[in-house]
């Protein structure tokens, strides 16, 4: 119906980030599943928990965002999965730029989606990757109304633990789908035009937060 | 089928006056665009000021009971697509689902099928079409109902003549309970749309590429289904951990994959390993 997008990419964005973050330290010792469960119930826990997180004041949230889930994700890889083919012709100030402007964009995302969580429940699937793969992915269902809604999880091990390298939210990757719009932002108005877009939106949602 | 029949050379028509744009994957995108930012507009002017008001003077577990009570119709909706597909499986499920939330639950306005482990399971017509080998067509943004294929807009079309909201009567009821519906709908995605209005950079893109990979997810999981489907192992009640605290069906047995089974006639097969 009308509103079905409306749905999916609210809910989308809600449970990205209920599940999203990881405890840095426990990062070297816990398998992917074990890492992504442990973490998903933590934040849901701490939303639970913290009336300034749950009414959704500014500060704290983005404090929250960049506490919680910024230090396990893979920016650089999200971003250079999402601009695709794109990457190989920019340069690496276009690149180190696209990665700021497009990870402020993901933050002030989980920040609006930290406002959604209420009283989801995140249940893990069977986990069937070989023991000694490097790039896995992890699948989960977030219980929202009654109805289980699909939330996978890639991960990649780095010299740094394992980074989250893209989300899937209902059958839609996030990498996948921003490479769609990056594709045609960038066919009508170059890289450079991207980053002005890019940059316009943050500073939009910089103003709207304060 | 006759919605579908109406439908068919109107988007034949459309389709070749969209063959002068660029994107193949999006012939009627000109059309499209027009109709987004019309469904847009319709919504800022109309939709969302009324779930507004809505949601301001209507108290919470009132507005509870109304997106159960529909979702209770969603869910006879869901079953018989299930059925129509071949899956016994989900269709016994949800008429489960249905049974116990109509019975125990106030004519559906409580959803207690799903604290006893009984979930929704959402299914349409346009879906029973690609289960049976019918292709999506180009991406089409309907009146009022947004996103779409010339398929699902077909599937919409014989919800709204065959639905479960088509059978109630008086006609001026039927259309009385969409419009609530729709007005409950939109006011429990209030907050959602505020953020999308805020993250999207180019809003008719996203929710393109947005629908066109969910729907392609769905119609994969349904082809990949055996065409008489009585059901696989559910990963959710043999991994999930809060059946152990206790739904409303563990009182009947001792052990929470027992409890499980009390719902779900295929978790013998889990039973095992645990």
């Amino acid at each position: 119906m009308l509103r079905r997008h409306f749905m999916a990419l609210s809910l989308s964005s809600a449970v990205m980030l209920a599940g999203v973050p990881v405890l840095a330290q426990a990062a070297d010792t816990l398998s992917p599943p074990q890492l992504i469960e442990t973490m998903s119930n933590e934040i849901i826990r701490d939303v639970q928990q913290d009336p300034k997180l749950r009414s959704g004041n500014p500060e704290v949230v983005m404090q929250f965002v960049e506490q919680k889930i910024l230090p396990n994700v893979d920016f650089q890889k999200i971003t250079q999965s999402a601009v695709g083919r794109y990457w190989r012709e920019a340069t690496p100030a276009q690149r180190t730029a696209l990665e700021q402007q497009f990870k402020q964009l993901l933050v002030y995302t989980y920040a609006g989606a930290v406002k959604q969580i209420k009283d989801q429940k995140v249940k893990m699937l069977p986990y069937r990757e070989p023991a000694n793969a490097q790039d896995v992915t992890v699948r989960t269902r977030v219980i929202n109304n009654g109805e289980p809604l699909q939330l996978d999880y890639r991960l990649e091990n780095t010299q740094a633990g394992w980074k989250i390298t893209d989300v899937n939210v209902m059958g839609i990757w996030l990498v996948d789908n921003y490479r769609s719009v990056f594709a045609q932002e960038i066919g009508q108005k170059g890289i450079d035009g991207l980053i002005a877009t890019l940059k316009e939106k943050n500073q939009n949602l910089a103003q709207a937060k304060g | 089928m006759k919605p579908m029949a109406r439908f068919i050379p109107l988007l034949a028509l459309a389709a070749l006056g969209g063959c002068a744009t660029h994107n193949p994957q999006d012939p009627l995108e000109p059309y499209n665009r027009a109709m987004f930012t019309i469904n847009d507009k319709v919504d800022k002017a109309v939709l969302k000021p009324v779930a507004t008001g809505y949601k301001a003077v209507t108290p919470t577990p009132i507005r509870h009971g109304v997106t159960n009570f529909f979702g209770n119709f969603g869910d006879v909706w869901s079953m018989t697509n299930d059925f129509l597909q071949g899956n016994v499986h989900d269709g016994l499920s949800t008429f489960m689902r249905v049974g116990v939330n109509s019975v125990f639950g106030l004519f559906g306005t409580l959803d207690i099928a799903t604290e006893m482990g009984i979930y929704k399971h959402p299914n349409d017509f346009g879906l029973t079409l690609a289960r049976w080998g019918v292709g999506s067509g180009p991406y089409v943004v309907l009146p009022f109902y947004g996103p779409s294929t010339v398929r699902d807009a077909a599937g919409t079309g014989v919800f709204l003549a065959y639905g479960p909201t088509a059978q109630i009567s008086p006609p001026s009821a039927s259309y009385g309970a969409l419009a609530l519906n729709l007005v409950n709908t939109r006011a429990n995605l209030l907050s959602a749309s505020n953020l999308f209005d805020q993250i999207a950079l180019d809003p008719y893109v996203f929710t393109r590429s947005a629908y066109e990979q969910r729907r392609k997810s769905q119609v994969e999981e349904v082809r990949d289904r055996p065409i008489i489907d009585l059901g696989e192992p559910n990963p959710l009640a043999k991994y999930s951990y809060d059946d152990a605290n206790g739904g409303l069906m563990s009182f009947a047995s001792p052990t929470p994959t027992a409890a499980a089974s009390a719902v779900n006639s295929d978790a013998k097969t889990n039973a095992p390993s645990h």
